[in-house]
């Protein structure tokens, strides 16, 4: 640190004191660095462990059959029901805001954006109770659905709704700055070329949404099979009806089925894993692209 | 002359369709799915005549509840505040092996379900479990109290704060720090006064987006808090309770005091943002 002093330098000597100036001794590194890993250990890594081992510790047999047993088949199946609308409807939203937002200008744009994010900050068990409160047998809506026969909360309904409202947001929050960076430029090109506003959309913007519409679904996706403190509320926990796979979880859990719940448990940690590894690798070719132009 | 005009009518009509399909959509989406239900609460419970509201919203044992939701969401925050910043600047700054696969970790609390999550805590943090086993001796209890609630919301909490400020540091220039450093100054010195204060708004951001998160988390609490009554009762798992017992009234009334701090936490995080983005 003497060094700083005996300005000017030469270029050389410059050189050889910048990595020093600008960096920690190996020794601060290296506790840093170990603080950090343990926090994470203690908080990431461990809960993962315990997840893994407390499904497989009995054996592959009893692990299969706690995940092939008819209410946590009947929970796995209403689960990847919930996500084929949820999704999709999600991502369809998703792209027509964004496309709104980031090709058009009106007033209103910073209000629409803020409205989008209100799930993030409503707790789930909020979200359940709106609309219990609404739809539900003794809710507002409740005795002209009962008229038509039509059953919304305590049911699947329900579930799809609220996790719907949860995870509004994801694909919408990716595209909208993805969007509005890269401006209309061309789509405006493929429109004066003659191309029509729909194959213009599926061949010049699809193409360039692509990977961030991928890593919004991925998110939506992930968030959705886990919902938990808004289904809690309105699905009523009807064993092999309306229990999905957190909640069939939950159950277990409660009936001391600690084997069970933690094999259940896995295969969502799996998701879990997959949406990480898909989430990395979408990070990590942006991140080359970004470096390559520049790299000249 | 008439290119010109032509050029200009171009200029002046976006060619670009589909504005009226996209935000009519959009829109209506929003309407149904969002605003009128968020509404419905707020009007269902202006149905309730004050002293009811009152009542309900005041009763000690909700009381109790928001003091537990709100401290343990601060501690939490603030646990990650700190720890999350490191992370971040470890992340950045440092190669070390497996670094790839750490910072994918960052983001498990998003990624895993929030039950799972919390069976996992409780079993670990138990005092028989992998790490409770080692504080039980020194009467130290994590599950079933309200450190176990602080773990479960430090946990919830964690990605925030770390992927708010690794962008920031990743971006910031390396030239301002040789600067300070040929001005004179140590290495601790730069790092308070010149990358402190360039990452603190995106700290803040993140800080403010993890407290938000924690004060309305039910499934990662509710294994590990053992839900005693004017102990270990979080604000949300009450509303689940009276929403079980039908009692909408007083489940609404609650919402509604989340809802706010939820709206004032909301603006809070925008503000912060747009400091953020000024300062970037």
């Amino acid at each position: 640190m003497t060094t700083t002093n005996t300005l000017p330098l030469t270029s050389a000597e410059a050189m050889q004191y910048t990595p020093k100036a600008t960096a920690e001794p190996g020794w601060v590194k290296w506790t840093l660095v170990s603080i950090a890993l343990t926090f994470l250990t203690l908080f990431l890594i461990l809960p993962l462990v315990v997840v893994l081992y407390g499904a497989f510790e009995a054996g592959m047999q009893v692990w299969w059959q706690a995940v092939t047993e008819p209410d946590a088949l009947s929970a796995i199946r209403l689960t990847l029901f919930v996500l084929l609308i949820v999704v999709p409807l999600n991502a369809i939203f998703g792209v027509a805001i964004a496309w709104a937002i980031a090709k058009f200008e009106f007033r209103g744009k910073t209000i629409l954006i803020s409205i989008i994010d209100m799930p993030f900050a409503i707790s789930p068990v909020v979200v359940g109770l709106i609309f219990v409160i609404l739809l539900g047998s003794q809710g507002w809506f409740g005795p002209w659905l009962a008229e038509h026969d039509v059953r919304i909360i305590f049911a699947v309904p329900g579930i799809v709704i609220v996790i719907l409202f949860g995870t509004l947001p994801f694909v919408a929050r990716e595209l909208i700055p993805l969007m509005q960076q890269q401006g209309k430029e061309e789509e405006e090109a493929s429109l004066t070329l003659g191309a029509s506003g729909w194959k213009t959309f599926w061949h010049v913007t699809l193409p360039n949404i692509k990977w961030g519409l991928i890593y919004g679904v991925v998110l939506c996706n992930a968030r959705a099979m886990g919902e938990f403190g808004a289904v809690a509320i309105v699905s009523g926990r009807i064993r092999g009806e309306t229990n999905t796979m957190p909640l069939h979880i939950e159950v277990l859990y409660n009936e001391y089925m600690f084997t069970a719940a933690f094999a259940v448990s896995s295969l969502l940690t799996g998701l879990a894993l997959v949406t990480i590894v898909v989430k990395s690798w979408i990070e990590w070719k942006d991140e080359r692209k970004q470096k390559s132009p520049s790299a000249h | 002359m008439i290119r010109e005009s032509k050029m200009r009518t171009a200029a002046l009509k976006p060619v670009i369709p589909g504005f009226g399909l996209t935000m009519g959509f959009s829109v209506l989406y929003l309407s149904l799915l969002l605003i009128i239900p968020v509404a419905g609460l707020i009007l269902f419970t202006l149905q309730m005549s004050w002293e009811d509201f009152w009542r309900a919203v005041s009763h000690p044992q909700v009381v109790a509840s928001y003091k537990l939701s709100f401290l343990a969401s601060f501690i939490g925050a603030s646990i990650n505040a700190v720890f999350g910043t490191l992370v971040a600047w470890v992340l950045v700054r440092y190669s070390f092996p497996g670094k790839r696969i750490i910072d994918g970790l960052v983001d498990l609390p998003f990624a895993l379900p929030t039950a799972v999550a919390g069976i996992a805590l409780v079993t670990l943090y138990a005092g028989t479990g992998w790490v409770g086993q080692y504080f039980e001796p020194f009467g130290i209890r994590i599950a079933y109290s309200q450190i176990g609630v602080v773990i479960a919301l430090t946990y919830i909490g964690l990605p925030f704060v770390v992927r708010t400020v690794q962008p920031v540091l990743a971006d910031f220039e390396k030239e301002l720090e040789e600067a300070s450093a040929a001005l004179g100054a140590n290495r601790l010195t730069t790092i308070r006064r010149v990358i402190f204060p360039a990452i603190l708004p995106a700290l803040l951001t993140g800080y403010a987006l993890a407290f938000a998160r924690a004060v309305g988390e039910y499934g990662s609490v509710i294994f590990i808090s053992g839900n005693l009554p004017y102990k270990t009762e979080i604000t949300p798992l009450l509303i689940v309770a009276k929403a079980e017992q039908y009692d909408y009234h007083g489940a609404a009334a609650i919402g509604v005091v989340m809802l706010g701090a939820a709206f004032i936490l909301l603006l809070l995080i925008n503000g912060l943002q747009w400091w953020a983005s000024r300062r970037g």
